[in-house]
Formats: C-alpha cells, structure tokens, sequence
C-alpha cells in the first residue's frame, strides 16, 4: 500500500476528466490490451517476485529444514516451528516487539500530529522547519543511534546531565534492563515523527475549510471543531500512520542491533533481531526462517483486523 | 586444567610433518587464473601492508591475479556465511580459530596441500588440521598482555609489573593507583567470555568438562575466578555506567594516561605508540598458574574453489613467505606464525614497548579457547550476559554462574 493509493480520496477529489475515448468494455479487450497491461506491470511486478516473492517461499522452504548456512539442508518437517512455540525466548522477543510498538506508536502519532498542527499554520520560515523536521527520516539509522547512544549516556550524556541540573538522578539508560526499551522508543519516535508529520501535513491540507466556516458559524470553539472537524476527517491519515507504523514496529531491528544489540539481558531483543541472531549468530536459519513466518503471520492478521476495523472509525469524505 | 597447546600437540605435529612431506607442491598455474581473497585481518589500518604482500605474490607468480576484499571484522562473518549459503564464497578466507571450526566440521574448507609445513609455528599449524592434515593455514597470531602506565606506578611509589605478579599484586598496585585521584583507574580488564576463560585457566580451572559436554566452571575456584573478574568494577575499574565495556574505552583510558593497567592485546601497540608517558607491557598475571589469552588467525581455502592450487599457493605465500614476515615485523601489525624464531629477533629488538619478550613469555602457558561441538557462540552471548549481570549488581557471581551453567549445559547437550 503506497502512500498515493491512500491519500488519492483526499486529494484528487476534483472529478477526473477524460482525455482520450472511453476504454473498450472487458468483453472486447484483446490479447493487445493484455499485452500492454503486461508490459505496464513488468517494471514493478519482476523485482516484486524476485526480492519479494521467491524469498518468502524459499523462507517457506527453509522453515521446515535444519540449515546452518554451511551445510547442505536436513528436512525436520514442523520441528522448527515446535521448538518455537516451546521456547520461552520467543515469547520474550514477541512480548518486547509488542512493548516496542505500545510505546512507541501513540508517541510519534501525537508528536507528529503536534507538528503538522502546528506548521499547518502561516508560520515564518515554514518549509525550513518542516524540512528540519523531516531529516531525521533520511538520515542513517546507525548515525542517529551513536548520537542517541551519545545523548542517553547514562554517566556523561546531555539528557542526564540536563536532569542533574533539575535535581533528577536520570536513569542507566541503555545499561539497565528496564530502560533499554524506552531508550530505543524514544529514538525512534525522534526519528520517525518528520514522517508521521507529513502524511498527517497533507492529511490537513485536505480538509475542506468550508467545513471550519460552517462549524463556527454553528458556534463550535477550537477544541470541537479540531474534536468534531479535523480529527474524524484527518482519520484516512491516521489510518494510514497506524497500519504502516505498526507494520513497520513489529519489524524494528536497525535501531535496536545499533543501540543495545538487544540487550541487557535480552531486555530489548525483539523478533527480527531474534531472526538475525539465530541465522548469523547460533546458525539456525531453519528456526529463524519459522520465525519469520510467524512474524508474518502476526502481522498480516494485525493489519486484516484493522482494515476490517475501519469502517468503525475512518471517515472518508 | 590447562594445557600448553603446543605441549599437547606434539605427536600430532609430527604426522602433519610426515603428510606435509608426502603432498605435491602446488605448482603455478599455466594459463592466467584469477583468484579472489575475502579477508578482515587487514581492515582498520593493515590495508596497505596486505596490498604489498599480494603485490610481491603477483609479482612472483605471474599468471596469477589476486582480487582482494576487505570487510571489518565485526561484519565479515556474516558476509562469509551469507556467501556460503548463495555459492559465492571467495577462493580463499580469513578465519579466526573459533570459526574454523565451524567452517572445517561442515567440509567448506579444502584439505591443503602444505609445501613448507616446517615453515609454521607448530602448534598453529596444528590448530588449524584435522588428523594431521591442514584444513587452514596460520596467518598469524598474538597474545594478550598486562599494558602498565610507569609513570602512575613511579607517582604511587610502586615497583613495575614482572612475570612472577599474581593477582594480589595487581590489586594491590591497581587500589594504590586509584587512590591517586578521583579520575585515575588502577586497572581494566574487560568482563567477558574471553577473559573469564582465560582467569579460569590462571586459577587453575577449566570452562568445560573433559569431554566438552558440560560447563566445569560453577566450582569455588570458578566463582573467585569470576569475582576476579567482576569486582574490578566499581573499584579500580570504571563502571558500565560510566562506560566501561564500550568500543575502545578500555585504550582510550590508557592514552589519556588515567589508567595504570590494562589487559588487552598487542594489537593495540600502534594506538599506545605516541602516549606522553613512559609505559612498557609484562606477562599477564595468574593466580595459581600463569596463562595468557593467544589468538591466531587463519586462511582457508574453499573446498569449492575452481582453482584450489593457485589459491593455496597465495594462502601459503601469504603465511608463510619472506615479503610477509618483513611486512608483518616492519609494521607492527600481529606476529608471523612462522617457525624460525631467529626471525622474529628484529621484533624483540623494536622499541615501545621494551619489554617484547613479554609477547614470547607469555606463549609458555596458554589459556585455550573452550570449544564445543555445537552452540559456540551462544555458549559465549550466555556467559557475557550473565558475567555483565553480576557485574552490574543484578545478580551475585554465584547466581550469575549457575544461571550460565544451567543455560550453557542446555544449549551444548550437557
């Protein structure tokens, strides 16, 4: 799902006019139409089977074998997929994926709504700020990892020397177990917020001022009209943001192996990070492969659910 | 139970000798053939040297080209399995002893034909053979040591590192050093796999069971061993907090002259080199017996390779000939595994740090790496986990070993 393909009812909400004659009824389409249909779709659909597609059934495949990289495949059936479900540690790692995502997502939802709020407005030097806000999203993952590692420093860092000023003792960061995560939500809500902006930006830039005028003609304050106008025509946006932040949370790893490696004590391991250690690290890419099967699998009824979901609370005008 | 590596292997170095005789000598190919070599001994500073070795071997053997690739070590592993997996593994590997292992059990390694056998170490040759024959050859090895800042010794009034030191006499050095000041640091070594076997061995212990199957180390020689360790922190070791077990810490401390002793390894000499201070290196202190961490690393070649004798030509040039031992001795970079320690006499004779006999001691009692059949390297993320837990305070060195032992022993089939 791409971002146009959602924004399109907001934006081109102009009636589209046709430029050619009407298209041929399917009855009458030849194997011309078919062809040209065909070499549209090729450009997309070759690297989509290719990196896509026979990865996922190769993983399948592996899935069911012992395989450690080196040696040739052994067959074990659904063995992989048992020893998973027996392994505590496969609850641990899904169980800090789904910490990750709690925390993190209602984090970079509100920043990000903050911010397209507030550069909505005819502010001075707005698209500066919106393009400060936005580089952390194109900037290296592991570069923005050493520079929080640098400013969560638990003995020399800026946010705990800042604390100190205000008398707070601030905490081991990424050296105790139970602040390894928040450390890592808050990098990545820091990172993440310049693209929640944006998408929620042109969300807003969608709304029909028309129905700001009608609503204080109808006497409505600030906070109803953002309550009652922006926020339910805003919601095909937050649709959006949340399908995409939560299937991206469930596959968190870049900031995780540059910040803690999943540690300490497995504090912050999460499932893909589990993946790539058990392929790299303990040579099991046949667990590894069931595992990401299951992750799959989680996240695909994740999305389902919230796409059925939907139809409750989106409001496509 | 400590063994002497080269102790141990005595007989077996023999047969290799005898089998080393017996093989062909590779011979230089007839037509042009091009060879590729995927290598991390190199990365972070050695680039150049590798590239004058390489140089000479083209030179002698002109029909064939060498392509080089170079990862750091930190990311090459992972590079070499992936291009296992896909078939595209180079002609010729670097390997470090752990890895060999692996990559000798699952037959990826050819059996080389060694024409100078004799020119090794010959411990390290036989590291690195399986029944007397070479599965990878020694590229070169180095050994952990106790780094000592003279002039923090000179200010506290005491005597300098010796051989003879036990670990009473490194902590009683390491408390009167950090008394000099709030942030000076007596001593660092760092909490981990490859320390704790290493004290281990010096208290006379051994990480795993005769028979590989166990971990041996939950005993009350292993938990002092452990506390040995783990204790430094806090009181003449930095903590976690405060930095302690991040990417160069450790040098950086002693560079800037906070530190009295360090235990690391003699890949470090170059980062020391130009410190304001006098410092010079001693054997590692032991407990009950001396034993010093050694590492080596070793080329293989690919048991698929289209071209094993070009390739095990180079692997053997590169270990093994006159270009390498000059490069490696002239720069610095770790030692030649070579034989003729006549050789290596030009090394002892180098200034900074002095006491270069102290890398050659140090061979004489040699803490082994544990090795199991299967679980290596989860066998050593458990024992740093549970070595920092106690560390940490979060759990006692007694709850953090039998909480090793438990995990360990599930993990290699104990």
């Amino acid at each position: 799902m791409s971002v146009s393909t959602l924004q399109t009812s907001l934006v081109d909400r102009a009636p589209v006019t046709r430029l050619t004659a009407p298209v041929r009824p399917p009855a009458r389409r030849g194997w011309r139409y078919g062809l040209t249909v065909a070499a549209f779709l090729l450009p997309s659909a070759v690297p989509l089977a290719l990196f896509v597609l026979v990865p996922m059934v190769s993983a399948a495949w592996i899935s069911l074998n012992d395989w450690n990289l080196i040696t040739p495949m052994q067959f074990v059936g659904l063995d992989n997929f048992a020893e998973l479900i027996a392994d505590p540690r496969t609850a641990a790692v899904f169980g800090n994926t789904l910490y990750y995502i709690v925390g993190y997502l209602p984090l970079v939802y509100v920043g990000g709504l903050f911010l397209a709020l507030a550069l909505n407005r005819a502010l001075k030097g707005r698209a500066f700020w919106r393009g400060i806000y936005f580089l952390p999203v194109v900037t290296s993952w592991i570069a923005v990892a050493i520079v929080w590692r640098w400013l969560l420093n638990p003995n020399n860092g800026v946010v705990n020397t800042v604390l100190g000023w205000v008398g707070i003792e601030g905490p081991g960061w990424w050296t105790e177990p139970a602040w390894s995560m928040p450390s890592i939500i808050l990098a990545s809500a820091w990172k993440d917020l310049g693209f929640v902006m944006v998408i929620l930006l042109a969300g807003l830039q969608a709304i029909n001022p028309d129905l700001y005028d009608a609503a204080k003609v109808d006497g409505a304050g600030a906070w109803t009209r953002f309550r009652h106008v922006t926020l339910p025509m805003l919601s095909p946006s937050t649709f959006f943001v949340v399908v995409i932040s939560l299937i991206n949370g469930f596959q968190v790893f870049d900031q995780v192996y540059a910040m803690t490696g999943g540690g300490p004590a497995g504090s912050s391991q999460v499932v893909v990070q589990q993946i790539y250690d058990l392929t790299f690290r303990y040579g099991a890419a046949g667990e590894a492969s069931a595992l990401s099967w299951m992750l799959f699998a989680v996240i695909l009824a994740v999305t389902v659910v919230q796409i059925i979901g939907q139809k409750r609370w989106v409001h496509y005008a | 139970m400590k063994r002497s590596l080269i102790a141990a292997v005595g007989l077996a170095g023999v047969t290799a000798l005898v089998l080393g005789g017996c093989a062909t000598e590779p011979a230089e190919p007839e037509g042009p053939v091009t060879i590729t070599y995927s290598n991390f001994i190199s990365a972070g500073g050695n680039e150049d040297n590798l590239t004058a070795i390489v140089d000479a071997f083209e030179a002698e053997n002109p029909n064939i080209t060498v392509e080089v690739t170079t990862l750091p070590y930190g990311d090459y592993f992972t590079a070499l399995q992936t291009d296992l997996a896909a078939g595209s593994i180079a002609d010729v590997v670097d390997t470090d002893f752990g890895f060999f292992q692996t990559l000798a059990d699952s037959g990826a390694l050819a059996p080389l034909e060694v024409a100078n056998p004799e020119a090794y170490r010959e411990s390290l040759i036989e590291a690195y053979s399986r029944d007397g024959v070479s599965y990878g050859l020694p590229s070169s090895f180095s050994a952990v040591v106790l780094y000592y800042n003279a002039d923090l010794f000179d200010q506290a009034g005491l005597d300098y590192p010796t051989s003879d030191w036990t670990w009473a006499d490194e902590q009683a050095a390491a408390e009167a050093i950090t008394a000099l000041g709030d942030d000076i640091w007596g001593s660092h070594q760092p909490v981990s796999f490859f320390e704790y076997y290493k004290v281990l061995a010096q208290n006379g212990e051994s990480f795993l069971n005769d028979d590989r199957t166990a971990v041996a180390f939950n005993t009350p020689g292993g938990i002092e061993a452990a506390e040995w360790l783990v204790n430094k922190s806090g009181t003449v070791m930095p903590t976690i907090e405060q930095g302690q077990g991040t990417p160069d810490f450790d040098t950086n401390l002693f560079v800037e002259g906070k530190l009295g002793m360090l235990h690391t390894g003699i890949w470090v000499f170059g980062a020391v080199a130009d410190v304001p201070f006098s410092w010079d290196i001693a054997v590692e202190p032991g407990n009950t017996q001396q034993a010093s961490g050694v590492f080596s690393n070793a080329v293989g070649v690919s048991a698929t390779s289209e071209n094993i004798e070009a390739a095990t030509l180079f692997a053997e040039f590169l270990t093994s000939s006159q270009t390498m031992v000059d490069v490696r001795l002239d720069s610095g970079w770790e030692l030649p595994p070579i034989s003729d320690e006549s050789q290596l006499g030009v090394y002892l004779t180098k200034d900074n740090p002095a006491n270069r006999q102290a890398v050659f001691d140090s061979l004489d009692g040699i803490a082994i790496q544990p090795i199991v059949a299967t679980g290596q390297q989860e066998m050593q993320d458990i024992m740093n986990e549970e070595l920092i837990e106690a560390q940490a305070g979060r759990k006692t060195v007694a709850e953090a070993l039998a909480s090793a032992e438990e995990r360990i022993n599930a993990v290699i089939g104990g």
